[in-house]
């Protein structure tokens, strides 16, 4: 937090603009080819092909929505359990205490919303949000991958990093507008 | 740029030839910036006169109204309502069914459609979603209500308490107070989980700081990074399927509330899928009925274009057919069961006196008017559409009463029969609702993204790697 006293700025990475995903897709292909580890692309909606480039594994979120689902499974059919036949035994219709179907229902219903909530918050917890601050949303061309442009950047914390090859590069692959981004702390 | 244009020329040779080809989802399509600014001009521009004029009376009917009829209702009890002996279940129960129904076609198009890769479905998903936020809030209240002292509502919840009260998991009224409250959540996590990246449109776009700030704060800090959109569409997967599985307990548990009892015309096997149809083709009406004025006053033509009207149509006209199979194997299996009871009330649903209009103009609209949109002429005619959609609605409702209403009101024993007129506070309770529905979809219009701009983005020629017009070479297709 000492940072914080004295405001310094080092750069985050470098920022090159593509128009269209094509192009991103073709020049994420060859930054990748050419070693570097900390880069990431930016888009408008997910494109399609770019989790084989970036070599992304499967999400974690379906497992933390299976444990989330399970969780609230196994809590409610303890529940109808222990309230149904252990502390309070009700008698109704002449039916058992407790038996798997009665209980199938609620305990279904409670796993959906168990899984719901464990996808969102998986979601949310691998992606780090919320978060109050990014430096690449104090960039102002930033806001232009909300709208129509496809950026890639390359991340200062690279072991490859270089400001003057990295741009070279991104310049060679058609990226435009390639500055470098900021990290006002 | 001729490279692409040459290689789109070739595209087209190779496309399959015009009557095969799928409609496109946006027409006249120039770009993503242009979809952009199109999308969510509505919500940045002035508010228009009809939004005003519409959102007065939908206020003050959800605002002056409702609350009315509920502090009434409260304070002096479930008399205030027509519901006596023998129909214990009025139009509370009748509505609640209802609102469920119009709640369950909206997860239909958002959830179900993307699991089958629909992708006409972007376009109109976010609205159904909000339609079906909505309309749980307004369902929920109904039972909450019903109770007659809502304010021991909280006995309904598993909750350690001193008089050592436990709900009783074994009827299936209890797995409803589940089942309505997981589809509320859930829904709303859906709704709110997809605007995320929408939000963030919204954020880079705002030109005043309180704008900025207010979907600063709602977009969480999104940034659109690949490993961010990489989780996001898993996590939107798995949600869908679970949304999915939503539209089809929901109302198979609300079925169910009738058809474990013994009265005859509840007492049917066939009551949890009769529901679920029910309520998909009761909300398709609803989705012609918000769409149509809609898409013509927000200057969204191009967006929900009629290729998609056509689709919605077409499909509560599958939903619209299986509800006549099911009117047909009711009667059916009423008579052929040979049960002196099943046949009395069936029977009486036609050839009774006192409920006998609405059981007509049940078999009238979903029998009869349904089988309009057979027709390629009125599908493709908005007017026709609006009204059809209108009458799915009465008809769905009118269905509700009957089968509700219908049933209670000449039970077993003949001394016990008695009618049911609802009152005033029935009726200005419903009006109320309305008016919270169509308050709250309003100002879902005005001031959040009303269509999912990302996904509609992903969906678009440009936005696909391998199309020419999203950046692809000769090379990539080879």
């Amino acid at each position: 937090m000492s940072e914080k006293t004295i405001p310094s700025s080092k750069p985050y990475g470098l920022m090159a603009e593509f128009d269209t995903p094509g192009d991103l897709l073709r020049a994420a292909e060859k930054v990748r080819d050419a070693g570097y580890n900390r880069w990431d692309v930016f888009t408008p909606f997910p494109v399609h092909g770019m989790d084989k480039v970036m070599g992304l594994k499967n999400s974690l979120v379906g497992w933390v929505s299976l444990a989330g689902g399970a969780f609230m499974f196994l809590n409610v059919a303890f529940l109808i359990w222990f309230s149904n036949a252990f502390e309070y035994p009700l008698m109704v219709g002449g039916k058992p205490m407790f038996s798997a179907p009665m209980t199938f229902v609620p305990a279904y219903i409670m796993l959906i919303m168990g899984a719901a909530v464990g996808a969102l918050i998986g979601m949310l917890g691998l992606n780090q949000l919320p978060r109050l601050h990014h430096p690449l949303l104090d960039h102002k061309r930033f806001a232009l991958v909300s709208r129509d442009k496809f950026v890639m950047v390359i991340g200062a914390m690279d072991e490859k990093f270089c400001v003057t090859g990295t741009k070279e590069l991104l310049e060679s692959i058609g990226g435009a507008n390639v500055e470098i981004v900021e990290d006002k702390e | 740029m001729s490279d692409s244009a040459t290689n789109l020329e070739e595209l087209k040779k190779l496309a399959p030839p015009v009557e095969l080809q799928r409609a496109p989802v946006v027409e006249g399509n120039q770009g993503l910036g242009w979809l952009t600014d199109k999308l969510s001009v509505f919500a940045e521009g002035k508010t228009p006169k009809w939004w005003l004029a519409l959102f007065l009376p939908a206020a003050f009917a959800g605002t002056v109204i409702f609350p009315i009829c509920l502090f009434y209702q409260i304070s002096v009890g479930v008399g205030a309502w027509g519901n006596n002996h023998p129909v214990m279940w009025g139009l509370d129960i009748v509505n609640f069914i209802w609102w469920v129904g119009v709640a369950h076609a909206g997860t239909l198009i958002s959830a179900l459609l993307f699991l089958t890769k629909q992708h006409w479905r972007t376009t109109i998903g976010r609205m159904a979603e909000a339609m079906t936020v909505f309309s749980v809030m307004m369902a929920g209240l109904y039972p909450a209500i019903h109770t007659g002292r809502p304010w021991f509502d909280w006995f309904m919840f598993p909750v350690p308490n001193s008089n050592a009260l436990w709900p009783q998991f074994k009827s299936p009224l209890m797995w409803d107070v589940f089942a309505v409250n997981t589809y509320l959540v859930v829904s709303s996590l859906f709704w709110f989980m997809g605007m995320i990246p929408d939000f963030a449109v919204f954020r880079d776009r705002s030109t005043t700081r309180v704008r900025k700030a207010i979907f600063s704060f709602l977009a969480m800090g999104w940034t659109g990074s690949a490993r961010q959109w990489h989780h996001y569409e898993k996590a939107y997967m798995v949600l869908c399927g679970l949304c999915t599985l939503l539209v089809f307990t929901v109302s198979s548990i609300v079925g169910l509330d009738f058809c474990t009892s013994q009265i005859a015309g509840w007492h049917a096997t066939i009551f949890p899928l009769y529901f679920v149809i029910g309520a998909v083709f009761c909300g398709f009406g609803m989705m012609l009925v918000i769409l149509i004025p809609l898409r013509k006053w927000c200057g969204l033509e191009n967006v929900i274009t009629m290729s998609h009207m056509d689709k919605v149509a077409k499909l509560a006209l599958v939903a619209g057919l299986i509800i006549d199979y099911i009117y047909a194997m009711e009667f059916f299996i009423a008579w052929y069961s040979g049960d002196t009871y099943e046949r009395w009330v069936f029977g009486h649903r036609i050839f009774g006196h006192t409920y006998i209009v609405l059981g007509w103009m049940l078999i009238g609209i979903n029998v009869g008017v349904t089988q309009l949109l057979w027709f390629k002429k009125i599908r493709s005619n908005l007017l026709a559409l609006f009204i059809i959609g209108v009458l799915i609605n009465i008809g769905m409702w009118t269905e509700r009463f009957v089968i509700v209403v219908g049933s209670l009101y000449q039970e077993f024993l003949p001394a016990n029969w008695g009618k049911y007129m609802p009152t005033m506070w029935d009726i200005g309770l419903y009006i109320g609702t309305l008016g919270a529905f169509f308050m709250l979809y309003l100002l879902f219009v005005k001031f959040l993204p009303m269509i999912a701009i990302s996904e509609v983005k992903g969906v678009m020629p440009a936005g696909d790697p391998h199309h020419p017009l999203g950046g692809a070479k000769k090379e990539d297709r080879a």
